[in-house]
């Protein structure tokens, strides 16, 4: 039978994160003709990342949009879309660049539906990318995550994997509300499972991408390979690390995580982005308030440092958690 | 006609930049340098032009394409080849590397990762300029695609309404990445715009040295004398991709030939011989004291040392 033959080739497929972005907005854009994309150099250059190649060979131009450096404004234009019955995707190339457009999605995408007395809703998803890599610097490198956590009204997605990102950037599209997702440009390159059929992730579910008994490590985007070396590395040493990626920090999934945390009742949390104010000291805070009886350790944070990311190889990557950060924040939850 | 010695000058800092992009290209492919890296080759007229025109008081605000503002504010190739490489006696330390490289001693106030990012804060060194009784003006590099942004127009109009000693340049290479000109804007003659919001704004060819740098002349005394702000666009092209790394293919063959035939070291160098009588030799010499000057350079960016973790850890404890 064919189909058989199919689904065996389906179950082997690896292919790259870019790609699963891309079979992402090519599958939500056949299914609804609302879903259009617009961003710098996306149509036929296929964007920086190569995302979204292809796509306008096959939707045209009205469906896949380049625009000028206008940043502010094109997204501006995405939310007026969005409420008037539209579904657009926005592309920023950098996550950096989203400061240009903060007035734009705080105070008119997240407050929408609230100031309209919960009647309206804004359907758009924010593409963009972030962190640390290749040595472009301070303007081109940030882990901006937590500005985005703090605001009510977004939600955010950060997925680690190609199945994660093909079925969340699906799962992101299809909500109604303003959808802050954010890849990592250490990730584009990188190959994973992923089946070509439709398949969608509804935000808020987290994964456990290892299973572990003695420490629960929460961690995110391209802290996850990283952790999941590390995991690797103290296996080796004696030490089952449970690997937990909550893979949208808004609507964050506790239940996942606290049952994680009930089980090991140790708890370590990794985040590239500074460790000031950041996402992970919610979650730390989360943690201690639902779980506090079940923690046999203080709770260990392995984060970036306070401050913007250099130039200099060296002192770059000293600058965010490398797998020895990550083995030793391990270890000392076991210190007592 | 231009003096001699100015003319001689504008060709020196155009090679200067010419060699510095093209060898730090090669440090590039030998992986000595990383990260973002946008050539200024075919652009070098302007930033030679407008830098020449100007005195030791005045400030510029630069791009990610910021390596040749640089060098024709006058910054030594030592310092930015070590930036360039990382090491501790680049400019910003190796901290910033080549798209946020400056020679602060020289009034340049940086480069700039963000497209237009660097706009208002030269529109802000004019208002310092002019409320502090400062002699001198502030020049404002920016580009094509920045000028669709919003802080373009709001600054240009900040500038315009407090008559700041402001000159905006747009170097207008006529493309944003891969975008062509005509697919960002409905008006591609930029300086345009400026007229709408009541700038004394022209255009200059580009690629033509002894222009930009004629029509600099004029509008940085415009701007000393209380008659600014002035919109200056000049128009040129990229000689390769956006990038190092972008092969620039979408640009038509026809259209970089031709921008090549016009490159504006040729033509300065015509200009030199023919018109203004520099001998063959005089410009050979110059050539090579710029390329001796650049083998230096990156011998010592190579020895230099990098900041160390603990110099890392106290300059930025502040934070
Ligand atoms: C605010 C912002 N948006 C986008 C980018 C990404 N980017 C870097 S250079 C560039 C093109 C800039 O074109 P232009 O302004 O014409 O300058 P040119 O590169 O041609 O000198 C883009 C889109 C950025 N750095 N900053
Ligand atoms: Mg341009």
């Amino acid at each position: 039978m064919p189909g058989q033959a199919a689904a065996v080739q389906t179950a082997a497929r690896e292919i790259f994160y870019r790609e699963a972005l891309n079979e992402a907005l090519r599958q939500e854009m056949r299914r609804d003709p609302s879903v259009f994309l617009m961003g710098e150099g996306i149509a036929g250059r296929g964007g920086s990342y190569k995302v979204t190649v292809g796509l306008l060979d096959e939707f045209g131009t009205k469906r896949v949009m380049d625009t000028p450096i206008a940043e502010a404004s094109f997204t501006g234009v995405g939310i007026g879309a969005a409420i008037t019955g539209m579904r657009p995707v926005v592309e920023i190339l950098f996550v950096d660049f989203t400061m240009l457009i903060m007035d734009q999605l705080v105070n008119q995408a997240a407050k929408y539906h609230f100031m309209s007395g919960g009647t309206r809703s804004v359907p758009m998803v924010l593409r963009t990318q972030g962190g640390v890599g290749n040595g472009l610097a301070a303007q081109h490198s940030q882990s901006l995550e937590a500005l985005f956590y703090h605001i009510p009204g977004l939600k955010l997605v950060m997925p680690s994997t190609p199945y994660d990102a093909k079925g969340l950037l699906a799962g992101a599209i299809r909500c109604d509300f303003p959808v802050v997702f954010i890849e990592h440009k250490m990730l584009y390159m990188n190959k994973g499972y992923v089946p070509d059929k439709e398949y969608v992730i509804e935000l808020g579910s987290g994964d456990i991408k290892r299973p572990g008994r003695d420490v629960t490590l929460i961690a995110w985007s391209n802290m996850i390979p990283r952790s999941l070396s590390a995991a690797q590395k103290l296996a080796g040493e004696g030490i089952d690390v449970e690997v937990v990626d909550p893979r949208t920090l808004v609507p964050l999934d506790k239940k996942l995580i606290l049952e994680s945390v009930r089980k090991t009742e140790r708890v370590v949390i990794v985040q590239e982005a500074p460790r000031r104010g950041g996402v992970a000291s919610d979650i730390a805070s989360i943690v201690q308030e639902e779980a506090f009886d079940y923690l046999d350790a203080p709770i260990q944070i392995c984060a970036g440092r306070n401050t913007p990311i250099p130039f200099n190889l060296n002192l770059e990557s000293i600058s965010i958690p490398q797998e020895e950060d990550i083995v030793q924040a391990v270890k000392n939850v076991f210190v007592s | 006609m231009i003096d001699i010695k100015i003319l001689k000058n504008l060709y020196k800092t155009m090679y200067t930049i010419r060699t510095f992009e093209l060898q730090c290209i090669k440090l590039y492919r030998q992986g000595e340098i990383r990260g973002y890296f946008h050539p200024y080759l075919g652009e070098e007229a302007i930033a030679a032009g407008v830098c020449a025109a100007l005195g030791g008081d005045d400030y510029i605000t630069s791009t990610h394409r910021g390596h040749g503002h640089c060098i024709a504010r006058g910054a030594d190739l030592d310092r930015m080849t070590a930036e360039l490489l990382g090491k501790k006696t680049g400019y910003c330390r190796g901290l910033g590397g080549s798209m946020h490289i400056a020679d602060f001693t020289g009034g340049n106030l940086g480069a700039n990762g963000i497209v237009g990012g660097g706009i208002a804060m030269g529109v802000g060194a004019g208002l310092s300029c002019k409320t502090q009784d400062q002699k001198g003006i502030s020049v404002i590099f920016t580009s094509d695609g920045a000028s669709n942004n919003g802080i373009f127009m709001e600054s240009l109009n900040l500038a315009a309404i407090w008559k700041l000693p402001v000159l905006l340049v747009i170097e207008n290479n006529q493309y944003a990445v891969s975008t062509p000109i005509e697919d960002s804007t409905a008006e591609s003659d930029l300086y345009k715009r400026g007229i709408g919001i009541g700038v004394d704004s022209f255009q200059v060819d580009g690629n033509d040295v002894i222009a930009v740098y004629s029509k600099s002349l004029e509008a940085v005394k415009k701007c000393r004398n209380g008659q600014g702000p002035i919109l200056m666009e000049a128009k040129t092209y990229r000689h390769g991709g956006h990038h190092v790394n972008d092969p620039g293919l979408y640009m038509p063959k026809d259209r970089l030939e031709y921008y090549k035939s016009r490159d504006p070291l040729i033509l300065c160098r015509e200009y030199l011989t023919e018109t203004a009588q520099v001998k063959q030799d005089d410009l050979e010499r110059i050539q090579q004291e710029v390329e001796s000057e650049m083998d230096q350079a990156i011998e010592f960016a190579a020895k230099s040392p990098e900041l160390t973790l603990d110099e890392f850890k106290k300059m930025t404890e502040v934070y």
